[in-house]
């Protein structure tokens, strides 16, 4: 049987807003959905309200007004231990006068499930988070990383149709919060479980989403798959916020279908993508990734070709980044693979820089 | 904690006298209440000691005034009344202070400094200002001179223990963990008695222990809102040594010493005890 209910949203924030004052908006008119199963994160930097949505959608706060809905229900006016959420909270919140094996008995307990359902559960998500032989451990007794692993465990124990987790790997430090990232995608593929993560971590939301919902200002910029985000940014925000980028500002001077030319300082003529430009004469931002221009370019390839002094040179083991000064822009940052065969490059080198007029956006100015 | 080789002159006589200050600060402290203790076996009605005590003829000691403590009706209707009275007290006191610490915590809560002034208050104000208020207040609604007058009183003098200490422990409290047990299905009810009280509870013991020993050794509302039926041992003690001076006294001020220190101890172990479990210190 086909389940339509597939396609529909799961969850749903429908004209959501959200004051603390009364005054000013940290979240503004929200309209977002999420479908079941889907691995949705909220992306951005501190203060563009995306806590403020996860917690809307834990209960712990209250929309100002808009409705949030899960599976086609209203849940405005039901509190938070009756919306059936699972959380995973920064910090752990794990109840350190409890032993593990209780922590995770405890939300079982309160559904009032009798005690050989209840160990059953409890070990097979013990088991789940390679965390079986630590059941009768305190939290103070555990590494922050396996703390992490029974909170998500906690979370996840009492079977709950969407889990929410609030930068759950902010505290651990780098190898851990990848492998951890890679574990809790798999646990999430595995389970089918609907989850809302909010990180502030760009490559953490690449990693494990299916959709991205980056925030800025209180208000979603784009809404999109990880490589759509990334290669196809739609405005000038998303485009810095997400991985590195060359930006280069000018006028439109001309526009023949999907490409514009764009002036940038002085008289250099760069063509690029139409993208979210307002017409002829309208101030732009171009966004070129740093991988996608080519030194050494040879003419027929690429749609733009520039010549620029190299600044800079830094290594960083796999790439060099190459700082060079193009079109009066001293910030123009080149990747260099450093592959076998590739040529050395000397600061103070004249390098010819290609790239297609697909690969530079032109966005809304900023 | 030895003299470094190259302590001056005048920081090896600090050293020896800031010793000496800390024993002589002990025994001031000390010396009044442990000697009551060898001279509650007086065989004599005196509140000095014998020639045969300090010879250490046992003809000189006898438990006469211990005897005469437990067989004596005033002693121990008082001795009933103080733990009637320092219990109920106590009960009130911690389960109202523990409320209003718990309120108190909470970031949205408005005029906090002025609602902690008022009810640290009766730790403030003079004590006999706050008796003599009550008097008349306790007099005009008819609660002067009943056990529930002294206890209210008592509850009012123990609460502002219960909201420090139990305030002081919430500073470390962890908020997220009861919106965890919400995320987990757990009614407020339930958060509060399956984590938020256990992990409080050394502040809300502590605080406890501080109302109790408040109501048993306050004598001055006793004397203002207590009527004969309600005196506790403190009131006993005062008419004891008012009326007829008698060594029964040092008796009673030799158990009440021990009662102290046995419960001292215990609530001290519990405290250590669900602090451990608390996972606050090592275990």
């Amino acid at each position: 049987m086909f389940d339509t209910r597939d396609d529909a949203a799961f969850v749903r924030f429908d004209r959501v807003q959200k004051s603390y004052d009364g005054s000013t908006l940290v979240v503004k008119d929200l309209n977002l959905d999420i479908a079941r199963g889907e691995f949705l994160t909220m992306l951005g930097p501190s203060g563009s309200g995306k806590t403020t949505c996860l917690m809307m959608l834990a209960g712990f706060e209250t929309a100002t007004s808009g409705d949030i809905l899960l599976g086609d229900r209203p849940i405005n006016n039901i509190p938070p231990h009756k919306r059936g959420i699972g959380m995973v909270f920064q910090n752990y919140a794990l109840f350190p006068h409890m032993t593990v094996g209780e922590n995770l008995s405890f939300p079982l307990e309160v559904r009032g499930m009798g005690k050989s359902d209840r160990e059953a559960k409890v070990k097979r998500a013990l088991d789940m988070v390679q965390m079986g032989s630590f059941a009768g451990r305190r939290p103070a007794q555990l590494s922050g990383g396996q703390q992490q692993r029974i909170a998500l465990a906690r979370a996840l124990v009492f079977e709950p149709e969407v889990v929410l987790m609030d930068e759950p790997l902010g505290a651990l430090d780098k190898n851990l919060r990848e492998r951890m990232q890679y574990e809790i995608k798999h646990i999430h593929e595995s389970l089918g479980v609907t989850v809302v993560y909010v990180t502030h971590d760009q490559t953490e939301a690449l990693t494990m989403s299916d959709k991205v919902a980056v925030f800025d200002d209180g208000k979603i910029q784009q809404l999109a798959a990880p490589d759509t985000l990334y290669e196809r940014p739609e405005n000038a925000f998303v485009a810095a916020f997400i991985g590195e980028n060359n930006t280069l500002r000018g006028r439109v001077t001309a526009i023949e279908g999907d490409i514009c030319t764009v002036r940038i300082g002085g008289d250099m003529q760069v063509r690029a993508l139409r993208v979210n430009v307002d017409g002829e004469g309208a101030e732009t931002t171009l966004s070129l990734r740093p991988e996608r221009v080519q030194i050494d370019a040879g003419e027929d390839r690429f749609d733009n070709i520039f010549t620029g002094k190299v600044q800079e040179l830094i290594y960083l083991g796999d790439h060099i980044r190459v700082r060079v000064s193009v079109a009066g822009n001293d910030e123009f940052i080149v990747k260099v693979p450093n592959a076998t065969g590739e040529r050395k490059i000397k600061v103070g080198e004249e390098l010819r820089l290609g790239w297609t007029a697909a690969d530079c956006r032109a966005l809304d100015p900023s | 904690m030895g003299l470094p080789p190259y302590a001056t002159t005048g920081e090896r006589v600090w050293y020896y006298a800031f010793r000496v200050i800390c024993i002589a600060i002990f025994f001031f402290l000390l010396a009044p209440i442990l000697i009551m203790i060898p001279l509650s076996f007086n065989a004599q009605p005196f509140f000095t000691f014998t020639r045969e005590m300090l010879t250490l003829n046992p003809e000189g000691f006898s438990l006469r005034w211990y005897e005469d403590f437990f067989t004596s009706d005033s002693w121990m209707r008082s001795i009933r009344n103080s733990f009637i009275i320092g219990i109920a007290a106590t009960v009130l006191a911690t389960t109202l202070g523990t409320l209003a610490a718990l309120g108190l915590s909470r970031s949205q809560m408005p005029f906090k400094g002025l609602i902690m002034g008022i009810l640290i208050s009766p730790m403030i104000v003079p004590l006999i200002i706050s008796a003599a208020g009550m008097f008349f207040f306790f007099s005009s609604v008819n609660l002067a001179q009943t056990y529930l007058g002294v206890i209210l009183a008592h509850t009012a003098l123990g609460t502002p223990f219960v909201v420090i200490t139990v305030t002081a422990t919430l500073v470390g409290f962890d908020h997220s963990l009861t919106r965890a047990a919400a995320s987990l299905g757990a009614s407020p009810t339930r958060t509060f008695f399956k984590i938020t009280m256990p992990l409080i509870l050394p502040g809300v013991i502590s605080g406890a222990l501080f109302a109790f020993i408040t109501s048993f050794d306050e004598i001055v509302i006793v004397l203002f809102v207590a009527g004969v039926e309600q005196r506790t041992i403190p009131r006993e003690m005062w008419s004891g040594i008012r009326e007829q001076i008698s060594p029964t006294i040092l008796a009673v001020a030799t158990i009440l010493v021990l009662i102290s220190v046995a419960l001292l101890t215990t609530i001290e172990i519990l405290r250590r005890r669900s602090e451990r479990l608390r996972g606050l210190s090592p275990g």
